[in-house]
């Protein structure tokens, strides 16, 4: 085996590491739940109640808030509570590069999303009129889309704060206004004129696109742009969190 | 014999302060290498440079041949880490603990659990295992920190103040089995305030102040530095000789009172106790306690830090 190959194996293994000690620790913190679990839920409650759609037709938006709160929740919490555990120091000293510290928190995020995406998916088809349609189409909308959204989680989880919460607040700054032009909560083609030139620029857009495909709705983008896009958004969001951790841990903080 | 640690030039700036300052000292295989210093001087950063937390400013190190710019990870595959704080993972069991930290340096799954099993026997954690580590106190936290550091079998071991704050069994417990690894060839790296822990263990010490190395030598070297801080300590059954007669011994430069006993600070402590068992024998005086002294290491690091007290040997 080449020098190249057997770092880059190493590498993925200790990505695996790191997620699989992100599970153990930190998938059933408070905040985690609560900005994972109860958010969409309640987000979801406020929007039904009292509006006439069919029940089929949220589905869909349902499952793509579900994944957006779910996979960017982990990435905030885990680098500023090991910071202030002083655990991150013990990770950076191991022989394991921080690009793969980093891969660990987005693996780690992808699994939190893409698994309890299986309960509104599953709830939705037992209790509505709902069919996956199009499972070639969900399947990679919910995996993409879940890397993207676990690669901004871990973005924002950069700056140098010891505190957890703060970075929740900021993750939360990010998150919600990015969800209301996402066409989640409204077709994006129904969307005011504004709007319809930000969604572009959230990743959920294009997730909840191909989500939408997956359930036989009407899709706003071409379904190869959503996963050239998701792809895309993954690849610039990692290297942005790779990048800004990195500067932030040569500064020393 | 081949060197585990080269540092040359050694420098970490933050913003205008320069926490460590062109620091050079090479440390051998199989040596303990204590590195002093008062508070602020420079040493976390040293280390937390040498084992990849911090980038350095400048300068250049190697560990066990790898230079921890150039090439971080191959130069991190031999080190075990155990810091002043025991940062164990709270919510993970012991073995978890452990087994996390020997995953991480890739140690095949057959040697992680029989290694793990050896060292939690070997630090009376063994009946410990499946707690989580919430519950321990900080002596065993800090014996899980040094499981975790060598399950990984490294060739070199980072202890920063390994001791400090610690109930006497694990500290020494600590020490001991430091000590035994030593004996088999694993090279050590000790930060410690303490200076007997020091003196007992480390084959060579480095003394950094203000970010720069004062002075690297065997603690016995050291002490020579500080001449004039030798002294020839004695008391007598009865009243003593006339202080006169005291300065008068050959190479007596300065005479000190501490209760009965008289501190004659010397630079040749031998010749001075043999004049002064001279004076009590032609006085008829009977010596209750005659010992020469020589510095501390203790003594050393104050002189060398706060640059008072003593002279330094030319």
């Amino acid at each position: 085996m080449s020098e190249t190959a057997r770092t880059w194996r190493r590498e993925a293994h200790g990505a695996l590491v790191i997620a699989k000690k992100n599970a153990l620790l930190y998938y059933l913190k408070p905040p985690v739940l609560i900005f994972g679990v109860l958010f969409p839920v309640f987000f979801f409650l406020t929007f039904k109640m009292g509006r006439p759609v069919a029940p089929e037709e949220i589905v869909p938006g349902m499952v793509a808030m579900a994944l957006w709160f779910t996979a960017t929740a982990v990435g905030p919490l885990v680098t500023p509570w090991e910071r202030r555990a002083r655990t991150y120091e013990r990770l950076i000293s191991s022989p394991i590069s921080l690009r793969a510290i980093l891969a660990g928190d987005v693996l780690s995020g992808l699994a939190f999303g893409a698994c309890l995406s299986v309960i509104p998916i599953a709830l939705g088809l037992a209790l509505t009129d709902a069919a996956v349609t199009n499972a070639l189409l969900l399947v990679p909308g919910i995996i993409l889309g879940a890397l993207s959204f676990a690669s901004l989680g871990v973005l924002l989880a950069a700056p140098p704060a010891s505190n957890p919460s703060n970075i929740m607040l900021l993750s939360n700054l990010v998150r919600l206004p990015l969800l209301f032009v996402s066409g989640v909560f409204l077709p994006i083609a129904r969307m005011p004129a504004w709007a319809r030139w930000v969604s572009p620029v959230s990743p959920l857009s294009y997730a909840g696109d191909l989500i939408r495909a997956g359930f036989g709705q009407v899709a706003y983008f071409p379904a190869w742009l959503s996963l050239v896009m998701l792809a895309g958004f993954t690849a610039v969001l990692f290297w942005g969190a790779c990048r800004f951790h990195r500067r932030w841990r040569a500064k020393g903080l | 014999m081949a060197a585990a640690i080269q540092v040359h030039g050694l420098t970490r700036r933050f913003g205008d302060l320069v926490a460590v300052d062109h620091v050079g000292f090479s440390v051998s295989e199989g040596e303990v290498f204590g590195f002093l210093g008062p508070n602020g001087a420079g040493k976390t950063t040293t280390v937390r440079m040498l084992t990849g937390v911090l980038d350095p400013t400048e300068g250049t190190a190697t560990i066990q041949g790898h230079d921890i710019c150039a090439e971080p990870l191959a130069a991190r595959e031999h080190l075990g880490i155990v810091p002043e704080e025991a940062n164990v993972y709270l919510d993970l069991s012991v073995w978890r603990n452990v087994m996390l930290m020997a995953e991480l340096h890739g140690v095949p799954r057959c040697r992680r659990v029989e290694e793990g099993e050896r060292l939690l026997g070997l630090l009376g954690l063994g009946e410990r295992r499946k707690q989580k580590a919430r519950g321990l106190s900080k002596g065993l936290r800090q014996r899980l920190m040094l499981c975790s550091a060598l399950v990984s079998g490294p060739e070199l071991l980072f202890l920063d103040e390994p001791t400090s704050g610690l109930d006497v069994q694990s500290a020494r417990l600590i020490r001991q089995v430091v000590r035994d690894l030593n004996g088999h060839g694993l090279t050590v790296f000790l930060t410690t305030h303490n200076m007997a822990e020091a003196e007992e263990m480390c084959d060579r010490v480095a003394i950094i102040n203000e970010g720069r190395i004062a002075a690297i030598d065997t603690p016995d070297q050291l002490r020579q530095t500080v001449r004039a801080s030798q002294y020839v300590e004695v008391s007598f059954e009865g009243p003593g000789p006339q202080e006169a007669a005291l300065r008068g011994l050959p190479e007596v430069e300065r005479l000190a009172r501490q209760g009965e006993r008289m501190l004659l600070y010397t630079r040749r402590p031998g010749r001075t106790a043999v004049a002064l068992a001279d004076l009590a024998d032609r006085e008829g005086l009977e010596v209750r306690e005659l010992r020469t002294c020589t510095p501390s290491l203790e003594d050393v690091f104050l002189f060398l830090t706060r640059g008072g007290g003593g002279e330094k040997a030319p």
